[in-house]
């Protein structure tokens, strides 16, 4: 075992961890561990563009943008951190070009932009240009650059070192970070780094579903290390299924294409999106999409062998903006369906996307336990956040404007913060819980294998906490992955060694994937409302005067020292919008 | 209203059928073997299931030490390289309909870095060799206030080697790269000419005195593996040649 002492330690290289890590390392003494390598993360897989409101095309500002934020997420935004996000945007964008990113350019010479789902002008007249974008491979550029400038700025990076839990104590009876206990993959080796401030940059979950525009690695670790500490979990209900994943597959085909003018038709040929959203059609937000598309599925107007797809329509388009401006999802097309956008009609059906719950915080990025206390010296962005900008509903390319913005927060307060105090004493016995975890799952014996539970759990999140929910599919989910938790003890994994055990590693990302899909299916069942990407078949309406609160999961002990999920509640934060009906 | 879609095509797709393919994988467990052996594992796939599913299946079904690196799982993060009935690929981005099922399909570590353990390899000298040449723009002056302006054409210049994803597939095919221990490889080349065909770049200078090393871009031989293996099919041997065709005119 090794001790490392660090000013600010950070969790995740992906987006967020690295912009964090880029304002850090120049005022603390830093040092970024991920359980990949910085360019395996996923951000590298985000392809449509970042909003902000340059008005490098046409007439726009970051006023028009937040309400757009606020209406895309059905209300439930905070109004304050959506603001801070689109006024930062701006600078967020540019810091990026002069980073080195490749954005593609205007005639001008400008930072091109383009429309994207939900982001309109004044307040909902028409889709605006507001997408900065490089071709369809946006956050790969972002995740380049970002690493580019981390070999510049010298920062230091621990890879394929997997956290497996965080270090609290306590001052003045206060909980307070001490460090994070992290697994070496080469060598099985267990890690103590003892830091004054840490940020979560972890990423989603999205492994829960079967059908998933996510990578094998996004299992939730870090919400998952969050909540064991028994720290809350926000609006882990709303999720977003992304209407275009290639059917079948769950590989993410970009709104962007539907921003160049792509457009979706059903088995009979029809734009149906013109029944559901006649203002902006195609370019509504992506849960309403989604539903639309199952709805079509459900009255028997899907393609395929099985009527259970749609099709994306590219084939008005010119094939040279398609390759040019379109290259990544043209490729996946063919190479995974065999179809070729430029002549054919590409089936597509909503695949599991990205978490707007998480982890919450304030617009400092620092770690609420409560509803009105941090925990000093704990910080989270990105993803694994809910700080909340994105509601019941994130709008496209607004996740790639949150790692940024929130990142660069993260880093500046993380360090702040370290520079402000001392290192706190590590609690006593700090590697206990991480070696017992380890060393139970490497000599268990049980008959259950991880990839046969996880596929089950796969199976029925797929099937009842999907894009649409009943209290009747959401019990089946609930008493699902209660059994897999209890068939969970009995797992064993065959690899026994110290080197590059991945068996190992995927049983321990199981525990917190099951984790997650309890809290997921408990808030789901308690929200009876439709909000967002939160659709329950028998509660369809919106219902402000119960439901206008964040869910703020706990993961509690009852009196026979049975395990819960017990639910409390958060305002949502108002400043200018009022509720209104969602049309568009 | 509803509007007909004329002429265009929609492919049927019949209901698949899965058939058993036969995976020969070239096992190295370094706390249990000496030396690496084959091993052959049988399982039922799709032709449209990927490599990467079928490593998935026999791990998740067959033998739980049987160890790879993989995440997207659709070509983008760079994970999961390796050597394919002796081709250097993603194995997410091969499926089984493109290979000859007739026979076992060979899959093994990609070669010229330190073999780890089964299909993982130390991946540190290849990062090495990327860091070595400046991989970050290097602007000339202050910073403006808005963004620097760059011409669609200027920004086309060098589209080509941004979408390099550092899988290392085109490094670990060189024949230079596996007998020279020194030569950095395609990979950071083309990192070079991302840069240096970048009009926003001034780092020429300080690129070239490393590009221009004995152990540099003149050790490429043009034997064009690289390009075949690049899975974002960058023209890799082409960017060496222009990186080259720099060094040699001094200028851009």
């Amino acid at each position: 075992m090794q001790t490392h002492t660090f000013d600010v330690i950070i969790v995740g290289a992906g987006g967020a961890g690295m912009r964090a890590a880029l304002e850090s390392s120049g005022r603390a003494r830093t040092a970024v561990l991920t359980k990949l390598y910085p360019t395996r993360s996923h951000t590298g897989a985000a392809q449509g563009g970042m909003c902000a409101a340059l008005a490098n095309v046409e007439e726009d500002n970051w006023e028009w943008h937040t309400f757009d934020t606020v209406k895309g997420g059905d209300y439930l935004v905070d109004q304050d951190a959506a603001e801070i996000m689109c006024k930062e945007a701006i600078d967020a964008v540019l810091d990026l070009e002069k980073m080195g990113l490749p954005f593609n350019r205007t005639p001008e010479g400008r930072i091109d932009q383009r429309r994207f789902g939900g982001h309109t002008r004044n307040h909902g007249e028409a889709a605006v240009r507001r997408s900065c974008y490089a071709a369809d491979r946006t956050g790969h550029m972002i995740l380049q650059t970002l690493y580019q400038n981390c070999i510049k700025a010298e920062v230091e990076f621990f890879n394929e070192f997997y956290v497996l839990d965080l270090l609290l104590n306590e001052d003045s009876g206060e909980p307070v970070a001490a460090g994070v206990v992290a697994y070496e993959l080469a060598t099985g080796e267990i890690h103590i780094f003892k830091a004054k401030s840490i940020v979560f940059a972890t990423g989603g979950y999205g492994k829960v579903w079967k059908t998933t525009s996510n990578a094998h690695t996004l299992t939730g670790d870090g919400m998952g290390i969050i909540w064991r500490k028994g720290l809350p979990l926000e609006d882990m209900e709303f999720y977003q299924f992304h209407p275009t994943g290639l059917a079948g597959l769950g590989v993410l085909l970009t709104e962007g294409a539907r921003g160049e003018g792509g457009i979706l038709r059903n088995a009979t040929g029809e734009r149906f999106m013109e029944r559901y959203a006649p203002t902006i059609k195609d370019l509504a937000p992506r849960d309403m999409i989604a539903r639309a598309m199952v709805q079509e599925v459900r009255e028997g107007r899907g393609g395929g062998p099985n009527k259970d797809y749609v099709f994306l329509d590219l084939t008005h388009l010119p094939a040279e903006q398609v390759e040019s401006k379109l290259p990544d999802i043209t490729e996946f097309s063919r190479t995974y369906l065999g179809v070729d956008p430029i002549t054919e009609l590409v089936p597509v059906f909503p695949t599991a996307h990205y978490a707007m719950g998480g982890v919450p915080t304030n617009v400092e990025t620092e770690v609420l336990r409560d509803n009105d206390h941090v925990v000093r010296g704990l910080y989270a962005a990105g993803e694994v956040a809910c700080v909340s900008v994105h509601g019941a509903n994130r709008l496209g390319t607004n996740s790639l404007l949150d790692i940024n913005v929130f990142g660069r927060r993260a880093g500046i307060a993380a360090a702040e913060y370290a520079t402000s105090v001392d290192h706190v004493e590590l609690p006593g016995d700090p590697q206990g819980a991480t070696i017992a975890l380890v060393e139970q799952m490497r000599s268990a014996t049980g008959n259950e294998r991880v990839a046969v539970l996880r596929k089950e759990l796969q199976e029925t999140m797929d099937m009842n906490a999907q894009v649409y929910r009943t209290e009747v599919t959401l019990k089946q989910a609930l008493g699902d992955v209660q059994e897999l938790k209890s068939r969970y003890a009995n797992v064993s994994i065959q690899d026994k060694g110290t080197r590059y055990n991945t068996d190992l590693l995927e049983a321990i990302e199981l525990g917190f994937l099951l984790d997650l899909a309890e809290v997921t299916v408990v808030s789901a069942l308690e929200r009876k409302e439709s909000r967002g990407g939160h659709a329950r078949e028998d509660y369809p309406n919106r219902d402000d005067v119960n439901f206008m609160r964040h869910t703020m999961a706990y993961k509690s002990t009852d009196v026979s020292g049975e395990g819960y999920v017990r639910l409390d509640y958060k305002p949502v934060n108002v400043t200018r919008y009022e509720p209104m009906e969602r049309k568009y | 209203m509803a509007a007909v879609v004329e002429e265009v095509v929609v492919t049927e797709v019949d209901a698949p059928v899965a058939s058993d393919v036969t995976f020969r994988i070239r096992r190295f467990i370094p706390e249990f073997d000496e030396e690496p052996h084959w091993e052959d594992y049988t399982i039922a796939l799709y032709p449209t299931d990927r490599v990467l599913t079928a490593l998935d299946k026999i791990k998740g079904e067959l033998d739980g030490t049987l160890s790879f690196r993989r995440s997207c799982g659709h070509g983008i993060c760079g994970s999961d390289a390796m050597r394919i009935n002796g081709r250097n690929r993603l194995a997410c981005k091969t499926l089984v309909k493109d290979l000859d099922i007739k026979k076992p399909i060979t899959v093994e570590a990609i070669k010229g870095l330190p073999l780890e353990k089964d299909m993982i390899v130390d991946m540190e000298p290849f990062f090495a060799a990327y860091r070595q040449v400046l991989p970050f723009l290097i602007p000339e002056g202050h910073d403006p206030t808005r963004e620097r302006l760059q011409s669609a054409e200027d920004r086309a210049r060098f589209d080509d080697t941004t979408k390099c994803i550092l899988c290392a597939a085109c490094t670990t095919s060189c024949p230079v790269y596996w007998t020279d221990g020194q030569y950095f490889g395609p990979a950071a080349i083309v990192a070079a000419h991302r840069f240096i065909f970048d009009s926003r770049d001034s780092g020429f200078e300080q690129r070239l005195e490393v590009l221009n090393d004995k152990e540099g871009v003149w050790r490429c031989r043009t034997t064009f593996n690289c390009t075949d293996a690049c899975p974002r099919g960058i023209e890799v041997t082409k960017a060496i040649q222009e990186v080259k065709r720099a060094l040699i005119f001094r200028r851009v």
